[in-house]
This record gives C-alpha cells, structure tokens and sequence, in this order.
C-alpha cells in the first residue's frame, strides 16, 4: 500500500500533525476559498489549499476532510497545527505552488473530483 | 430521545475563534451517534452562518435543538439585517470586507449554501435590528 510517506519526498514536503503511514486517498481538491470546499457533495479526502490560517482546518474538520496540505510555503502556525491534532487532521505543508503540488499529486494518482 | 439544547455567544470580529461552536456541535452530534452525513450538512450550514455572524452581523447567539426527528439550529444576531433576501441568496453576491476574504469566505456562497445542506431554511431580517436563521435538518429526510 503506498502512504503518505510515498508522497513526503516528491512534494518536499513537511508533516506537521498525523502520522505518515495513512493510505494515499483516490481523490483531492486544490482551492484557497473556503466556500467552494464547503459546497463540494462528495467526500474529499485530501485538501490542497494556500490559506494557511485556522479556518482552513476548521473547514476541513467541518468538511469531514482527513488530509490538509499547506501549498507555496506557507507558514504553518501553532493555533493551525494544534486545531488538526484536536481533529485527528494530518496536516501536511509543501514549498511548491499550489498548481505544482496539485500536478506532482496528479502523478502521484490522486484523481480530480470532477 | 428528549430535546437536547445547545447554546453559544459569538462575539462580533472574533476571527480568531471562527467555528468554535459549529466544532463544538459537531462534536456533541457526534457523540449523539448522529449519521455522519447528517452531521456533516448540518455543521456546513452552522458553520457558513457563524462566520456570517462575526463577520457582517455584530456577533449574536446560537442555540440548538436536537430531538428524535430532527436537529434544528437558530442563528439570531443584531446585526445590520438584510434589505434584500432574495438578493442575499443569489450565488456571488457579497457584501464581504477584505477581513473576510483572507480568510478564505466572502464569495457570495454562504447563504446559497446553507439552504443547499439544510432541509428547511428560514430567513426573517429586520434592518436595523438583526436576522434571524433557522435550519432543521430531518433525520430521514
């Protein structure tokens, strides 16, 4: 089975919260607006997103996401890492953009939820 | 199941706390055994209103109501309230502050939203004195 780990080094990734041997989910959604993932229907395992404040995590706990990754290098700040550990929320941070860490996980398999 | 009551002050620009009750919420549905697809539209809805709240409406009150048919959540705040209701539930109308956008809301999708997750919604707006949601969400729909 391949992990998140799989994906640490491709993305450079750093992993903040969460441990890394969580199976790479099937699907993922890259936005900086919050309201267009709170109106997704679908489960979306993964959220590629460059709003690196709370409420990206509040979203994705809200969201029922298990997966945040903090795109273009984003500061991760404590408040943000201690929200995803109180939520059970691997929390992930990359120094590519956001439409490189979408595209190197498209490679990876991840698919586009429409 | 007798009526479980849920009740929380937001606080009018407190951004920082944004989504600590509807997290709270959420928890208490949760651990109510509450089907998780139910949680999840209703928590959306609670969540976009109580961003609305510190954001556009001076803060207010939110209680929730939980019984064996359904759950229902009243979001009173004294805000501004909403000239045009009709307006407010178009898809891309915003009256958002730049505040708002940075942290990743004020697109003109809240309300439309809210009514998508909810099985009934209700909208009473007085301007000038406050507006007041009401979201119910049934069971088995």
């Amino acid at each position: 089975m391949r992990t998140i780990q799989n994906l640490l080094e491709p993305l450079q990734a750093k992993l903040h919260t969460g441990c890394t041997d969580v199976a790479i989910p099937e699907y993922a959604f890259g936005s900086d607006l919050m309201s267009d993932v709170l109106t997704l229907e679908d489960q979306v395992p993964l959220l590629i997103t460059g709003l690196a404040n709370t409420q990206s995590i509040r979203t994705a706990e809200m969201a029922d996401i298990e997966i945040v990754l903090i795109a273009r290098g984003k500061e991760v700040t404590k408040e943000m890492i201690d929200l995803a550990n109180e939520n059970d929320i691997v929390l992930l941070s990359s120094p590519f953009s956001l439409y490189k860490v979408c595209g190197i996980l498209y490679q990876n398999g991840l698919k586009a939820l429409y | 199941m007798e009526t479980l009551k849920l009740k929380y002050s937001i606080k009018d620009g407190d951004f920082s706390n944004a989504g600590n009750a509807s997290s709270n919420i959420k928890k208490n549905l949760k651990m109510l055994g509450i089907d998780a697809a139910v949680i999840k539209k209703m928590v959306v809805s609670v969540y976009e209103a109580e961003v609305n709240m510190i954001a556009h409406a001076n803060g207010g009150k939110i209680e929730v109501f939980i019984d064996e048919e359904k759950i229902k959540a009243i979001l009173a705040d004294v805000g501004p309230g909403i000239p045009d209701i009709d307006q407010a539930m178009k898809k891309g109308y915003t009256t958002a502050s730049e505040e708002v956008r940075q942290m990743g809301f004020g697109a003109g999708m809240g309300l439309p939203n809210i009514k998508k997750n909810s099985d009934d919604l209700q909208i009473e707006s007085i301007v000038g004195v406050g507006t007041t949601l009401t979201i119910t969400s049934y069971f088995k729909s």
